[in-house]
């Protein structure tokens, strides 16, 4: 019999799994009905190349060089001179009492260090961190268990300690302006943090401490208004973080929803599209117009949903009375389908819908 | 959102073609609007690329910072840009009307005839202005970081139109995506509406293709460069960053030139179809109908115009950076306010919108079975009080005793319902009429509906824009901060960085 870990293998078409990082594995929990989602992302599967072999190439996560560079030197402007500026807002803007602060790099080597020795370093530092005085840590390694594989994540990110409590620093390129920044770019990061505070949580726990150790309160920092300097803010994630425990704890089941899928189907990017296509659709979808901004595989499940009320939007559907086919709310709103039972509340009000429609516009 | 509208986009959907969702246009198109078409810098804070921007389609001026890293060439485009904007709203100050004061002892009022109208792509444009707004306005002609008379000019303006377009019954800034969503509905997702050449292939695909087929090619950023304000990451990499490295790197002056009109060539490419879409929605909606409240409303956009030039040439400070208390508050209400009337005269305009009323309940249509024009009751003394009743197919949710409704036509006139009884599937509605009949007790003929009439009753009203009562600003109360610091221009505001 073929194990669990045996067939994620075999649907991704053998070799090793995707590595997840912060935002693949925040992304995981924008759509957490879709069972399609969740089988490829436990196995690992490398969407972006299964969404082009399928003909629905995809741009999700692309930045612009120009982004990227702004990035790296802010992030190096605060990080510099052992965190110099980073210390002083933590001082000044959030009232932390930090007297005198360690600055540890734990950074890769270069020294041909395996990536789990990288981790059990990470692991040793922080367990065995002085308590008392406020150490920053640099480039920890930190790993979470998707279904059941580890997915490393390096984040860019500091992890402080203060007293007994860790906190995770996240830096990010976005401004903060007059106090205010794009909540869609805050939500964006707070997942994201979301994900290294519960890996974080997670080596702590397999140091044998209390993962409650781990600020829910995130030190979010950013560049104030139009320049160069940082500013700090403190942001709670538990929101995303129970939403993102709901999700791993459901891809951890995973075996139970392959079960779903017929033996012989796989998601190999190699196999020819309408193969591949065939196979995808063996998996049931659960498309919505979010979805192409937060899966690889938006494009495709769009395509695949045309004739749906699902493209249309989450409250749009809602607003027809949940009917399904678009068709259907046509020939319901014109009286020439007779509604099933459950539909005789939508049929109604369609139809009440459609007698204003004509009667406005005929005028 | 509603069923009304989630019924457009099926329909919509099923004949590949957007539809309707209002009888006619709520909001003012102006005959000689200003398009802005901006582009910025990835990673930067609304670092300004390049942008096209006239008040002629076949006219476009197209300005491009070849070095956008550079403070001094932002500034020198920002000045270059207010030199466009700021001549074409001078434009507007010159023809006055006069208006009868408004209360007994004040002058009479004076107001432009006529007030700008600036069109950007969708509300990424919107966003720019209020960015650039802020990064501009502080600033000062003279001392260590003086920059040109129309930087902080521009940036006085642009907050105001930003903040205009906040109140979604004022034209003077329009997002062409939220103008033309608010009249069509398509078969995609609001979602994908956002992007206005997917939403213009819905609404007039080019010739040879279906919607779908344009809306498809939208989202291919190759054939279909974005509409900013943001560019296309790929062009970043394929294009704009070997330009900007060959300027840098430029070794003699006529080389820089000739890398500079390559430069500008491209980003012209990227910006020229989102310029010709915004001005073929422009044309597309000029084209329709204007509902009766849109005389009315842009006349309040003229009339604050004319405030705000009046303040512009009185003291002139540029807007604080927040709020004071007193001033959040009277925005609060002047925003509940106009959102309310808004709503009713687009109803009372527009039987489609309407219809969302009566989809709810909240209102309904139907025709006169009996009409007593003579009715009286005694009150202190006999009045008249017509009573009519309505027979109306409508999901009804008022009940007896629901008092204030009106119908558009007669909008002095109030009903408040006596009965409802229900029979065949239809209800059958008594009213009783107060006002507008006149004085005495007859009512003159025309002023009551009369049998056969179809009508329409609502809890609209179009209220009179009462000011709400604020404490002046000296007088603000401490609990809400005391009387705010005026502005005091600061050196640090102008030195601000902008990096
Ligand atoms: S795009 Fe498809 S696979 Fe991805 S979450 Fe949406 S429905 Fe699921």
């Amino acid at each position: 019999m073929e194990n669990t870990e045996q067939r994620l293998s075999r649907l991704r078409g053998g070799g090793d799994p995707e590595a997840h990082n912060a935002r693949t594995i925040a992304a995981m929990t924008r759509n957490p009905g879709c069972v399609r989602r969740a089988i490829m992302d436990a196995a690992g599967v490398d969407k972006p190349a299964v969404a082009a072999a399928v003909g629905h190439p995809t741009s999700i996560g692309r930045l612009s060089d120009f982004a990227v560079s702004r990035g790296i030197s802010f992030e190096t402007r605060v990080k510099s001179e052992g965190c110099a500026e980073l210390l002083r807002l933590l001082r000044e803007q959030l009232g932390l009492p930090v007297p005198q602060a360690h600055y540890e790099d734990l950074g890769s080597t270069g020294k041909g260090e395996t990536v789990s020795g990288r981790y059990l370093r990470s692991k040793a530092m922080l367990d065995t961190a002085e308590q008392g005085t406020g150490t920053l840590f640099d480039h920890p390694l930190l790993r979470l268990s998707i279904s059941g594989v580890w997915a490393y994540l390096e984040p860019d990110l500091v992890a402080f300690q203060l007293g007994e409590k860790f906190y995770v620093i996240e830096i990010k390129s976005f401004p903060v302006i007059d106090g205010v920044a794009d909540a869609s770019k805050v939500a964006a990061s707070v997942t994201q943090s979301a994900v290294y505070v519960l890996a974080l949580q997670s080596l702590l726990s397999e140091a044998g401490r209390d993962p409650g150790l781990v600020s829910h309160e995130v030190i979010l920092v950013c560049p104030k208004d139009f320049s160069n300097q940082a500013t700090a803010t403190l942001v709670d994630v538990r929101k995303p973080l129970a939403a993102l425990r709901r999700q791993l704890s459901r891809m951890d089941n995973i075996a139970a929803l392959l079960h779903l899928l017929p033996a012989n189907v796989t998601f190999d990017p190699e196999l020819p599209a309408m193969e591949l296509a065939q196979a995808l659709t063996q998996a049931s979808a659960r498309y919505s117009p979010e979805c192409l901004a937060a899966c690889e595989m938006g494009s495709f499940c769009r395509a695949e949903a045309k004739g749906s009320t699902a493209i249309l939007g989450r409250t749009v559907r809602e607003d027809l009375g949940g009917v399904d086919a678009v068709s259907t709310a046509l020939e319901l709103a014109t009286g020439r389908l007779q509604p099933t039972k459950d539909l005789l509340q939508a049929a109604h009000v369609l139809r009440l819908a459609q007698r204003m429609r004509t009667e406005a516009l005929a005028r | 959102m509603s069923t009304l509208t989630a019924l457009a986009r099926v329909q919509a959907a099923h004949h590949g073609a957007a539809q309707q969702i209002c009888t006619v246009r709520h909001l003012h198109v102006h005959d000689r609007p200003l398009v802005l078409v901006p582009l910025t810098l990835a990673g930067e804070t609304n670092a300004p690329l390049a942008a096209m921007v006239g008040d002629r389609h076949g006219n476009p001026q197209v300005l491009v910072v070849p070095r956008p890293r550079l403070r001094e060439q932002r500034f020198v485009f920002v000045e270059r840009l207010a030199n466009i904007v700021l001549s074409y709203v001078d434009g507007f100050t010159d023809d006055v009307e006069t208006l009868p004061a408004k209360r007994k002892d004040d002058e009479p009022r004076q107001r432009f005839t006529d007030a700008p109208q600036v069109w950007v792509p969708n509300p990424g444009g919107v966003e720019y202005l209020r960015l650039m707004g802020r990064m501009t306005r502080f600033r000062q002609t003279t001392g260590d970081y003086a920059v040109a008379a129309g930087v902080p000019q521009l940036g006085k303006w642009a907050t105001w139109l930003a903040e205009q377009a906040e109140y979604p019954d004022s034209s003077v800034l329009v997002a062409a995506t939220q103008a033309l969503t608010g009249f069509w509905a398509t078969g995609q997702s609001s979602l994908e509406d956002g992007n206005l050449a997917a939403l213009m292939g819905w609404i007039a695909p080019p010739a040879g293709m279906t919607a779908e087929q344009a809306a498809a090619t939208a989202e291919d950023p190759i054939l279909c460069p974005p509409a900013g304000p943001a560019t296309d990451p790929q062009f970043d990499r394929l294009v704009l960053a070997p330009a900007l490295r060959d300027l840098e790197e430029a070794p003699s002056d006529a080389v820089r030139v000739r890398v500079q009109e390559r430069l500008t060539l491209a980003l012209r490419e990227q910006m020229q179809p989102t310029w010709d879409r915004v001005w073929q929605a422009i044309g597309l909606l000029g084209a329709q109908q204007p509902g009766g409240s849109v005389e009315q409303r842009w006349a309040a956009d003229r009339d604050r115009f004319s405030d705000f030039v009046a303040y512009l040439r009185d003291t002139g400070h540029p807007q604080a950076k927040r709020d004071s208390a007193v001033l959040g508050a009277r925005k609060l209400h002047d925003m509940e306010r106009r959102l309310a009337n808004f709503e009713a005269q687009r109803a009372f305009d527009d039987p489609l919108v309407m219809g969302e009323q009566r989809m709810t309940g909240e209102a309904f249509t139907g025709i006169v079975t009996w009409s007593d024009p003579l009715r009286t009751v005694t009150l202190s003394r006999r009045v008249l009080r017509p009573g009519i009743v309505v027979e109306t197919e409508d999901p009804l949710r008022l009940v007896a005793g629901d008092a204030d409704l009106r119908d558009p036509q007669r909008p002095n006139q109030k009903a408040s319902i006596l009965r409802l009884s229900e029979s065949a599937g239809k209800i059958s509605v008594s009213l009783e009429l107060q006002g507008g009949t006149g004085s005495g007790l007859t009512a003159p003929p025309g002023s009551v509906p009369a049998v056969g009439e179809r009508v329409t009753y609502s809890r609209l009203q179009v209220s009179y824009m009462s000011p709400g009562q604020f404490p002046a600003r000296d007088q603000t109360p401490w609990t809400h901060g005391g009387p705010p610091q005026p502005y005091a221009p600061a050196t640090s505001d102008a030195a601000e960085d902008w990096s």
